[in-house]
């Protein structure tokens, strides 16, 4: 690792950094020194005002909202890591062709290449009132009326979380256990451990790299999200990204502005918290 | 662990996976099944016969949007985006693996690139144009917009691939007496092509599903995902499921075409040995 002044190598990383200079730095810079404006309802005005947060924080909703957030996000990442590793152990240590290992983990990973907005539409059909659910179970006579909370509710938001970001879960985790020396499930077992002391007391510890990894995709997602609320809960939800693209749609740029500089804070204050379990460098 | 018969752990374990997989295909099949649904057919079971009905309707003149030119657009910018992509990690990859001055600023840049929310990305872009009163169009706010979720995957997977990757492939090509262009033309290229592919298919399908990346960035006319999502609140007829079947079509059509090219490149590779050195 010695430092070179190479400029091949400047050249070769002068693209990058200048998307990331155009496309994300001065953009986010943008939103900051916005949500300092002050605006009316047709125009922005370039002054330098603190009511933009102070409207946002002293009201009721703003707190209501991120409360909501965060509880979907802790609800979906428990979710999403319980499914997920289960689905990695399985991949990882019971599957024993690694061809077979392949072909499942592509299993897993292919609806990751395919619409979002599309996966969240197919769920009508079957969450409806007049679903395939709600059929089903009126069929086996287990319900005398369709389930209403199936649809556009918490528990579909939820449900369509789990579907669409499992997959940030799996990959990381089993991308840790491949990791793991199989001689160190030998040994704990030779030393007289259940499988299930294996799992807790070996594997488990040396999947905290991939763990904190899934966790910061699913959690930074669910945070940020405001599609799959918007549609799945049918408007009945709220989340904090859907109170700044309803500002946004009402032209109040800078009260949409401070939202998402609060927003990008909190996100950046968990994210940080999660990173100290993972050095993201040393995972590639 | 790995010897011996199966014990009552991994049957339970192979059936919860087997229950995942049906939770994450099964309602796309649902709908796959009802695009086919009859023309007097509602948006969910009992299907009223099977036609391609939604499907003519589909690329027939809509009411409201305009699919074939949305489909149009996420396409182009989607290719556009995976070739920048690829061009790009790859480059920037060759350039980290000697430590320079800035790099961990630029790795941390990407990481950042990642977690913030995709919304926060499009509000700042597009604000940006606002403030600079230029208008914001899929061929370059949006385009813009997108790079900033491929390329840190790119990069990434750049990343993990040279840190695998053997100098001496490319000091024996220098010792031959290749130029630097030629060692990375005929020696490190042919060497990382498989992963080159992943970043591909990464640029391709993360562009053409974005959605909260395009939504302030993509100006007067749509890309696809907007597009639907416009007809979601318009459009409460079965030709919804038909545009879903498609767009997942196209997805898996890419899929399969990089899978392909994947084994292909492999299969080479197995025959000739590594085919380093062998591209004429």
């Amino acid at each position: 690792m010695t430092r070179t002044r190479n400029w091949t190598t400047y050249f070769q990383v002068t693209p990058l950094a200048l998307v990331f200079l155009v496309f994300l730095v001065i953009p986010i810079v943008t939103i900051v020194v916005v949500s300092f404006f002050d605006y009316t309802t047709t125009s922005i005005i370039p002054t330098f005002i603190l009511q933009n947060y102070e409207e946002l924080l002293l009201s009721p909703v703003t707190w209501q909202t991120y409360l909501q957030t965060v509880q979907f996000a802790l609800i979906t990442w428990a979710l999403t890591f319980l499914i997920g590793f289960t689905l990695a152990y399985f991949l990882a240590f019971h599957v024993r062709s690694s061809t077979w290992q392949q072909v499942l983990f592509l299993v897993c990973t292919i609806p990751f290449w395919t619409s979002n907005v599309i996966r969240m539409i197919s769920w009508i059909p079957f969450l409806g009132r007049n679903g395939l659910a709600n059929q089903t179970l009126l069929q086996m006579g287990l319900i005398h009326q369709p389930l209403e909370f199936l649809l556009y509710s918490n528990f579909s938001v939820v449900l369509v979380y789990v579907h669409l970001y499992t997959l940030f879960m799996v990959v990381p985790i089993f991308n840790s256990m491949m990791r793991i020396d199989r001689a160190l499930l030998e040994a704990a077992i030779d030393g007289g451990a259940t499988g299930w002391q294996t799992l807790t007391n070996v594997i488990l510890p040396l999947c905290k790299p991939g763990i904190a990894i899934g966790s910061i995709f699913v959690v930074t997602i669910v945070m940020g999200d405001f599609v799959t609320v918007r549609m799945m809960s049918g408007g009945l939800s709220a989340s904090v990204a859907l109170m700044m693209a309803n500002a946004m749609s009402l032209l109040q740029y800078p009260a949409a502005a401070a939202n998402a500089v609060v927003l990008l804070i909190v996100v950046l204050m968990i994210v940080a918290a999660m990173m100290r379990v993972v050095d993201i460098r040393k995972e590639l | 662990m790995r010897h011996g018969k199966r014990g009552p752990a991994f049957w339970l374990l192979a059936a919860f996976f087997a229950l995942f997989v049906l939770f994450l295909y099964g309602p796309t099949l649902t709908i796959l099944v009802l695009s086919f649904q009859g023309p007097q057919g509602q948006l969910t079971f009992p299907m009223t016969g099977v036609s391609l009905h939604w499907f003519y309707n589909l690329f027939e003149t809509q009411l409201v949007g305009d699919i074939a030119g949305a489909l149009k657009r996420s396409l182009v910018l989607g290719v556009v985006v995976m070739v920048v992509t690829m061009v790009f990690s790859f480059s920037a990859g060759l350039a980290f693996r000697s430590r320079f001055r800035g790099s961990s600023i630029l790795f941390y840049l990407a990481i950042a690139s990642l977690i913030v929310p995709s919304i926060l990305i499009s509000l700042g872009i597009g604000l940006l144009f606002r403030v600079l009163d230029l208008d914001p169009a899929w061929y370059s706010s949006a385009f813009g917009a997108h790079l900033t979720w491929t390329l840190p995957f790119g990069l990434l997977i750049m990343l993990a691939v040279f840190n695998r990757f053997d100098r001496r492939y490319e000091e024996a090509a220098r010792d031959l007496g290749a130029t630097p262009w030629q060692t990375i033309r005929h020696v490190v290229i042919p060497i990382v092509l498989p992963s080159l592919i992943g970043v591909g298919l990464f640029g391709f399908t993360l562009s053409y599903d974005e959605f909260a990346r395009s939504l302030y960035t993509s100006g007067t006319f749509n890309t696809l995902p907007l597009e639907i999502y416009g007809m979601t609140t318009n459009i409460t007829t079965p030709v919804l499921y038909a545009l879903g079947s498609v767009t997942t079509g196209v997805s898996f059509l890419v899929i399969a075409v990089a899978l392909v090219s994947f084994t292909i490149v492999r299969r080479r590779r197995e025959r000739h040995g590594s085919d380093a050195g062998k591209a004429a």
